[in-house]
């Protein structure tokens, strides 16, 4: 996408690495918590990324796969089970139930699997807030411990903004490699033209619901991040406004790029941040700020570069077009 | 537990209410293929623009008017020119994402020049009871019902006895042939933008009595009007008004018969089942379905 040449382009995220690594270092508390914060939710909005920027599979639910996830790790973690163990179980569980809302994708398009999807996220969210045998109901889960990683404590906030900027490496690079696998490649065919997927033997039924059951497991990632980053979960950050604001980052980063969901996840967790300043104004300058980006670039930030990047092209092209052609003109 | 007659009575008087504005959501549904998520906002926020003139002296009467006036330009024009024109031709997506940008926008503005309190609503309709059939039932009940009614006939007429909604109808069902034989499309959707903001201040002033004005009442009412609308059928005005009809009165029923804390999880499933087995609605036509 970006043709600055390769050794320039592994130096740029050389750089951007270190500087996630080594800035945070002196932040307190809250801007650790913060930067956590971006770190999961670029998770959730990488999966999301995967089923509707890759697969275009609308899905309003990613916030409820979150909510499973994060439910998964609280009560597994209070109970006495370490982690890792809870991520396996919230990616499990978020890919089983990802696999069966993928099923109304493959009879529905578009809108009507946007109000499937919102539809399931209202219904999770009923069911965090009334099963309380499980789920603690409206007082939630409280005390969730921290892991140990290596056998270090992650409890002050640095140590685990690491575990959180590991863990996002970690499904950084895989969804690099997914992409550009032969399964990366039919999910932008299911996007571009499932018929003609279809045509060329791409089994469009087993890949839609892969890409719904993906992207929710990743979501479920997220979840089970987050329970131990907040240390404290209940249904309310789970509610319909979790699915519809990755829906936002995904689209306002870029659908369908690989870096769109960490963009937007940045617009959608930090500018809020940094509007405070205004007081009371924040989120109006956000609702604003998304409006006009969107009014300017529906295809989202990425969408500016990738069209400043064509046009460079086009350009360049059509000057070598013009060299030629004076030569070609010069030789006759 | 209240008697089904009741129960029946107030799940019509919400229904109609959650009508009013499916059917304005359908409307802008067809002519500009927008899909509104600030509808619920649009919905909680006349009342505060009501209460703002009132604040301000005027009479309860002048405070309507001027709300539905400031309603028609702000949601309705200010909304389609600033916000749907510019992004119309990029597909339904983004413009769909905008609208959730502007119902945060809508819900944060109240709760920053407003109040982040709930705040009691004059009701247009007497306070009291009157029997039918032997049930006591709420003027108030009958009040919004009757003008609900009142509001979905005149816009029926509207679109199907008058030129100018036979023209509305043309543009919305193909722009292209009703450019070529006259139509003024353009005008057309920007009438039912008009018409969307007008219906959204009537169920303002309806439904904020019951409820009370607040800058996050707006996410109940509009998931209901979604559900409703695509219950009924996306394409179809007079399944609009039947799915919010249903969806009131399974609300209201559900709420006493299943569990109150599950009631909101009646009508999701009644949606999902719908979508599943049949998406163009109960009363909508198939729309082509894009591969």
């Amino acid at each position: 996408m970006i043709s600055f040449g390769k050794p320039l382009k592994i130096a740029l995220g050389l750089i951007a690495i270190a500087a996630l690594i080594i800035v945070p270092m002196n932040f307190n508390r809250y801007g650790l918590f913060i930067l956590s914060q971006w770190a999961v939710m670029s998770i959730a909005a990488m999966g999301l990324n995967l089923t509707l920027g890759y697969a275009g599979q609308v899905s309003l639910a990613q916030g409820a796969f979150v909510g499973i996830g994060a439910y998964a790790a609280a009560i597994m973690t209070t109970h006495g089970w370490p982690l890792p163990a809870a991520i396996l179980v919230a990616i499990a569980l978020s890919f089983a139930v990802g696999w069966v809302l993928g099923y109304p994708a493959l009879r529905v398009q578009h809108h009507y699997l946007a109000f499937v999807t919102l539809a399931f996220s209202t219904l999770a969210f009923l069911v965090f807030r009334n099963e309380s045998w499980l789920t603690g109901g409206i007082y939630g889960i409280s005390n969730i411990p921290r892991p140990h990683v290596f056998g270090l404590a992650t409890n002050k906030p640095l140590p685990f903004y690491y575990v959180c900027l590991g863990s996002l490496a970690i499904v950084s690079l895989a969804v690099w490699w997914l992409i550009r696998s032969p399964w990366g490649r039919a999910f932008m065919a299911l996007r571009e033209n499932p018929l003609r997927a279809q045509s060329l033997g791409v089994d469009t039924r087993r890949y839609t619901l892969m890409a719904f059951a993906i992207g929710s497991a990743l979501g479920g990632v997220a979840g089970a991040l987050y329970a131990p980053l907040t240390q404290y979960i209940d249904p309310v950050p789970f509610n319909l406004s979790l699915s519809l604001d990755l829906l936002m980052m995904v689209i306002v980063g870029g659908a369908g790029f690989y870096f769109g969901p960490f963009l937007g996840a940045m617009i959608a967790v930090l500018l809020p941040e940094w509007l405070r300043f205004t007081e009371g104004y924040y989120l109006m300058l956000y609702a604003v700020a998304v409006m006009l980006l969107l009014i300017w670039s529906p295809t989202g930030i990425l969408g500016i570069l990738d069209r400043a990047m064509a046009a460079r092209r086009t350009k360049a092209a059509s000057a070598l077009r013009a060299v030629a052609k004076s030569r070609l003109e010069t030789v006759q | 537990m209240s008697s089904l007659f009741d129960l029946l009575v107030a799940g019509l008087a919400t229904g109609a209410i959650y009508a009013l504005v499916a059917v304005g959501f359908t409307l802008l549904w067809q002519t500009s293929q927008t899909i509104n998520f600030a509808q619920g906002e649009f919905v909680m926020l006349p009342a505060f623009l009501m209460l703002a003139a009132m604040h301000a002296g005027a009479p309860f009467w002048l405070a309507i008017i001027l709300g539905i006036l400031l309603s028609m330009i702000l949601l309705g024009l200010a909304f389609k020119l600033l916000l749907v024109d510019p992004m119309m031709r990029h597909g339904v997506l983004p413009l769909a994402i905008a609208t959730m940008a502007l119902a945060i926008g809508i819900k944060e503005s109240v709760k920053q020049f407003f109040s982040a309190e709930a705040s009691p609503f004059p009701s247009i309709a007497p306070t009291g009871d009157i029997s039918i059939l032997g049930h006591a039932v709420s003027l108030q009940s009958i009040g919004v019902l009757v003008v609900a009614i009142l509001a979905v006939f005149g816009l029926t007429a509207l679109l199907n006895r008058t030129s100018l909604g036979h023209q509305m109808q043309a543009a919305a069902q193909n722009p292209t042939v009703a450019r070529i034989i006259g139509v003024p499309v353009e005008r057309m959707i920007l009438l039912t933008f008009l018409i969307n903001a007008f219906l959204v201040a009537l169920a303002s002033l309806l439904i904020t009595p019951i409820y009370l004005a607040k800058f996050s009442s707006g996410e109940v009412l509009g998931q209901a009007a979604f559900i409703a609308a695509i219950v009924g059928g996306f394409n179809q005005v007079r399944g609009a008004i039947a799915g919010g009809l249903l969806i009131g009165v399974l609300d209201n029923l559900a709420a006493a018969y299943v569990s109150t804390q599950y009631r909101a999880a009646v009508p999701m499933i009644f949606l999902i089942a719908v979508i599943l087995f049949r998406p163009q609605g109960l009363l909508g036509r198939a729309e082509e379905r894009t591969v």
